[in-house]
């Protein structure tokens, strides 16, 4: 029996009974109206608090940028004056190569980490799959916060387990939030931590959606796995490959939260700015400095237009790489 | 399955101990959370660092609660308050504005779609300080309403539902209950909505989770005395950083009902996740 006789709509051959001719026009008046404006109503919420509370203070940001603004309100307009200071703030530049820094560490091992997980979890006969993958993807439930929290004691200088560890090959205790790589590194394990599993979920749907008769018809001809993974799951996987390295780009440039709290609050991010990230110099001009609003607004746009670049160079490198 | 492709799909012992070894480093940070939470302060600084769970969690999580500038409940609170508030305002809105571009025609309606798409790209950070100002100027600066009606709404959960209403909503029984009279709030509410049950639960979770993690945003507008419980956590963290012990004990306090809360609806979390991947 198929439920769809159940559910098939009603045949033209029997018509429901037509009602009452008062009663209709009455109610087909307001089915009217409702027809045409119930849509509205149910996408309006959205577009309103979004309109409100995302859309303007975006727009609002780039006419910030535009003047000398504080955040109590006192504004002089100055054109592109503030970008034209960007370009030679040192603080600027430093913070660009800190995210940059931590962006390549912690997005090119994490992607490849999760590009081999996901080959592995992709392997028909695996047993205790679903145990594997929520494993693997239980690091995404915790917050920053408390990630940074729980790595900030893991990288202490005198009793981490990470400079004990160190000790057993011979390196001295590393002072991790006192130089640039140390710091960079300790960032960039957090945010791998937190974020291979996720990316391997994703790459995992994505390589579930090749169909198995390539690889069958590859191993009748004789391709090894290897050959396989290159030949057949790399170019299958392009796409999904280039979304996972986009929202990694975007979240990786607006790092904040991890080095933040890695610096116990310190917005400049180790006393030489060691690790300050885009994000936080611009909140530090931004919110905690009240004076320079226009000019954090400056670093926002910047930011965004960085994201946006980098967004695109991705999308066409990793087609070309991968092809 | 002939055996070239059953080699083909067979799985070695390397491929379990590889896996068993990314389970274990995934683990080992909560098990070290849980460590560190349940040992007295003295011990933390032993060489070798502590390895298993001591008895001092009660003491540990005590000295947190009698911490006045930490405002772990009131943080505690907020959370709960916030959380739960907007994964309501989410869903609900989600699904109405879904159902509404799946299965509605009206004017504009793909222009809007694409309008809604293209948000989801854009950086939240961007309008980060004139927030922080209208916040100021709405006198919300130290309330939860800074911290909740901004986010009463999600592109994403609006994208996700008119996906999964698209295809999980059946237009015939729209018709028929068109045929019946029904209103279209009717529909949504008798038709639409029990259908969009299982996405909707899967975005319940995912907004929990995010809200519930969030902490650039509060951390901006609100003040220690009244925190969320990532910004309480902060704080703690920053002021008492001596005692780890403290500051372990409310980590795990608020991580692990998220933890309880995965390993109990893990598989459709997971599920969503990778099929939201498929799609898009």
């Amino acid at each position: 029996m198929s439920l769809s006789a159940t559910t098939a709509p009603p045949s033209p051959a029997a018509p429901t009974p037509p009602p009452s001719r008062r009663h209709r026009s009455r109610s087909s008046s307001l089915t009217r109206l409702d027809l045409r404006f119930s849509p509205y109503l149910y996408i309006a919420p959205f577009f309103v608090i979004f309109g409100i509370f995302g859309l303007y203070p975006m727009l609002r940001t780039a006419w910030m940028s535009l003047h000398d603004w504080n955040l109590i309100g006192d504004h002089t307009f100055i054109g592109f004056d503030n970008y034209t200071k960007l370009v030679t703030d040192e603080y600027f530049w430093n913070a660009t190569f800190n995210t940059f820094g931590i962006f390549l560490l912690s997005t090119v091992p994490q992607l490849l980490l999760a590009l081999f997980l996901a080959n592995l979890l992709n392997r028909t006969f695996l047993r205790a799959r679903t145990l594997f993958r929520m494993a693997i993807f239980m690091p995404n439930v915790v917050s920053v916060a408390a990630v940074a929290i729980v790595f900030g004691m893991l990288f202490q200088r005198d009793f981490g387990v990470f400079n004990w560890l160190l000790g057993f090959v011979g390196v001295d205790p590393v002072d991790w939030d006192a130089e640039r790589w140390s710091s960079w590194s300790a960032i960039a394990s957090m945010v791998n931590w937190r974020w291979t599993g996720y990316n391997t979920l994703i790459l995992l749907a994505g390589m579930q959606a090749i169909p198995r008769e390539l690889y069958e018809a590859a191993a009748l001809d004789g391709a090894s796995q290897w050959r396989q993974f290159w030949r057949i799951t790399l170019p299958m996987l392009t796409p999904t490959f280039v979304f996972v390295v986009i929202l990694s780009t975007i979240g990786g440039l607006q790092l904040f939260t991890e080095p933040l709290v890695f610096a116990n609050g310190n917005i400049i991010g180790g006393d030489q700015r060691e690790f300050q990230t885009l994000a936080m110099y611009m909140y530090e001009l931004g919110i905690e400095n009240l004076n320079t609003a226009g000019y954090g607004a400056a670093v926002a746009w910047a930011m965004f237009l960085m994201i946006a670049l980098m967004s695109l160079v991705n999308f066409l490198l990793v087609r070309r790489t991968v092809k | 399955m002939n055996s070239a492709s059953r080699r083909l799909w067979r799985t070695s012992p390397l491929t379990y101990v590889a896996l068993v070894l990314a389970t274990l480093l995934s683990i080992y940070p909560f098990y070290y959370m849980v460590v560190i939470a349940t040992r007295s302060l003295d011990s933390i600084n032993d060489v070798p660092p502590p390895f298993t769970p001591g008895g001092a969690f009660g003491d540990n999580f005590g000295r947190v609660l009698d911490n006045d500038a930490a405002n772990f409940l009131t943080g505690l609170l907020n959370s709960v308050i916030v959380s739960s508030v907007v994964t309501l305002s989410v869903v609900i809105t989600g699904s109405l504005a879904g159902f509404a571009f799946a299965k509605l025609r009206f004017r504009g309606r793909n222009a809007l779609l694409l309008a809604i798409i293209v948000t989801m790209m854009i950086p939240t950070q961007l309008g980060l300080i004139p927030l922080w100002g209208m916040i100021q100027d709405l006198n919300w600066y130290g309330t939860l309403y800074a911290v909740t009606v901004p986010f009463l709404v999600s592109a994403f959960g609006v994208f996700m539902m008119r996906q999964y209403a698209t295809q999980a909503v059946s237009d015939e029984l729209i018709e028929a209950g068109r045929v019946d009279g029904a209103s279209t709030f009717r529909i949504y509410w008798n038709i639409v909505l029990p259908a969009l049950r299982p996405a909707a639960a899967v975005l319940g979770l995912l907004t929990f989770m995010e809200t519930w993690n969030s902490f650039l945003w509060p951390y901006a507008v609100l003040p220690p005395e009244n925190p969320t419980l990532q910004v309480s956590l902060a704080f703690l963290s920053y002021a008492y950083y001596t005692d780890y012990s403290q500051v372990f004990a409310a980590t795990a306090v608020g991580t692990i009902p998220l933890v309880v809360v995965f390993v109990l609806f893990g598989r459709q979390i997971i599920g969503g996740i990778m099929e939201g991947a498929v799609k898009s």
